[in-house]
């Protein structure tokens, strides 16, 4: 790994996103416009967006994030780039840490702006810290980009890239304890619920709007969803092949 | 320098792709500071042969050294300028970016940017975004990033299609320098006439190479002024031999 072909990755891709003002308004205004969107449906239902409020936070970026980093190798593959980047001396990681500082910087972006809304303008009830839920919501953008290129990894093509969101996300989607208390899913499912990183990041941000501060158990769901990210990175690292059929 | 080493050693190279042999044994040496031509119809082997030397071919077997080292080796890497048939640049860049990025990556220094933008004359389209231009000047794009650092071997996959007779006379003469400078090149092409611009040819054919010779020696040992003549000649003296 070098830091030069890492950072060089990163500008890279962001002076891309920078071309892409479609792309950029998907990722940092859709996760706010769905937990609007939720807020409105909850409107009459007394309470439930406050339960449910906290979740969207973890769950709506981390989805976005997912679907637009999945094809990101895929394109690059296509175009021959990435054959021409592993003819120079660019690590496997130094490729994903890239993408995924790219991404990273677009989620602070993101989370700051869908914790404001939610807290200041729905008015959403938590008793932690904003400051922290903020944390909590960029660590769950990059997840959703470190899965996603993890995905990107994987799949032989675009096509197949965007099929992962089925397979991948919307399990997690369902089990991560947005619809239903973990502790209240069938004892199997509650298992395979303690695999999945999205229960972390959910868990982190239900800590968080709890009022347990990363002192108090919500700093080691964080620090879980860390580590899938570094797992996820890995892993796609040692998936992407140099040489190819 | 270097004008009688060895810069590409291959041996009995065979390549697999599915379930079909695409490669069937192919030998040849490239000599240091040579431009080779690597010629042959669409679908013969010229790509996987060409990948197989950029290290980035699954499934080769037989012996590929490149530069004193097995192809692939992590210590080639930046030392080979590799120009895939599709333009291998980010179409939403412009040019001057995409090669400042492909600079950052090899680690050479910024200036050598305007070097390879002159030697490829794009400088009046530098600022242009890659996908607004044409497919020739795409094309040059992708040439200019695998002259970055000044690679000790070149493999270029058809580098030169689409392009205008004075473009390419221009190119070719490029390629001659960069050899004079010492640099090897593998030029693939699918155009019989750019065969004699080439110090010696590879003749590819079904996966087999037909002939390694130098452009004169190959049309005097079948009697003829014309590549395309000559290399059907060779096919049906090798069907004649079966």
């Amino acid at each position: 790994m070098t830091p030069r072909v890492t950072f060089a990755v990163a500008a890279r891709v962001i002076a891309q996103l920078r071309r892409d003002h479609r792309t950029v308004a998907m990722l940092i205004v859709m996760p706010a416009l769905l937990v609007a969107l939720m807020w409105w449906m909850y409107n009459d239902a007394g309470g439930v967006f406050d339960r449910v409020g906290g979740p969207l936070l973890a769950v709506f970026p981390a989805i976005i994030m997912f679907i637009v980093t999945s094809v990101a190798t895929l394109r690059e593959r296509s175009t021959g780039t990435l054959a021409r980047l592993f003819t120079m001396p660019m690590g496997k990681l130094d490729f994903l840490l890239g993408y995924a500082l790219a991404f990273a910087v677009i989620a602070v972006i993101q989370a700051g702006v869908v914790v404001s809304i939610s807290l200041y303008a729905l008015d959403l009830d938590i008793r932690g810290d904003a400051w922290q839920l903020g944390v909590v919501a960029v660590l769950d953008g990059v997840l959703g980009t470190a899965l996603g290129l993890l995905a990107s990894a994987f799949a032989a093509t675009e096509f197949q890239a965007v099929q992962m969101l089925p397979a991948v996300m919307v399990p997690q989607l369902l089990l991560c304890g947005l619809l239903i208390p973990r502790d209240q899913l069938p004892g199997v499912l509650n298992g395979v619920s303690d695999v999945l990183p999205l229960s972390y990041a959910v868990d982190a941000v239900i800590g968080v709007a709890k009022g347990n501060g990363f002192g108090d158990g919500a700093g080691t769901d964080a620090l879980i969803v860390v580590a899938f990210i570094c797992g996820a990175l890995a892993l796609g690292a040692a998936t992407l092949k140099r040489r190819t059929a | 320098m270097m004008k009688n080493t060895v810069a590409v050693v291959c041996r009995d190279v065979v390549v697999v792709r599915g379930t079909r042999e695409v490669l069937h044994g192919v030998d040849f040496d490239l000599r240091a500071g040579s431009v080779t031509g690597l010629l042959g119809p669409s679908g013969c082997g010229k790509t996987t042969l060409i990948r197989a030397i950029a290290g980035l071919q699954a499934r080769v077997t037989g012996e590929v050294q490149v530069l004193g080292l097995p192809a692939g080796s992590a210590e080639l890497r930046g030392r080979i300028g590799y120009v895939t048939q599709e333009p291998s640049v980010y179409g939403d860049l412009s040019v001057t970016e995409n090669l400042r990025f492909f600079a950052a990556v090899l680690g050479v220094p910024a200036d050598d940017v305007d070097r390879v933008i002159d030697a490829v004359d794009l400088r009046s389209h530098a600022e242009e975004r890659v996908d607004r231009l044409s497919g020739g000047q795409q094309s040059r794009a992708s040439l200019a990033a695998a002259l970055l650092g000044n690679p000790e071997l070149l493999v270029l996959d058809e580098p030169t299609v689409g392009l205008d007779p004075v473009l390419r006379r221009d190119l070719w003469q490029l390629f001659h320098q960069l050899a004079d400078a010492g640099a090897t090149l593998l030029v693939s092409s699918h155009v019989m006439d750019e065969a004699s611009r080439c110090d010696r040819l590879l003749l590819m054919r079904d996966g087999d190479l037909l002939a390694d010779e130098t452009p004169q020696a190959l049309l005097e040992s079948v009697g003829t002024d014309d590549i395309e003549q000559a290399f059907l000649t060779l096919i049906d003296r090798k069907a004649g031999a079966r």
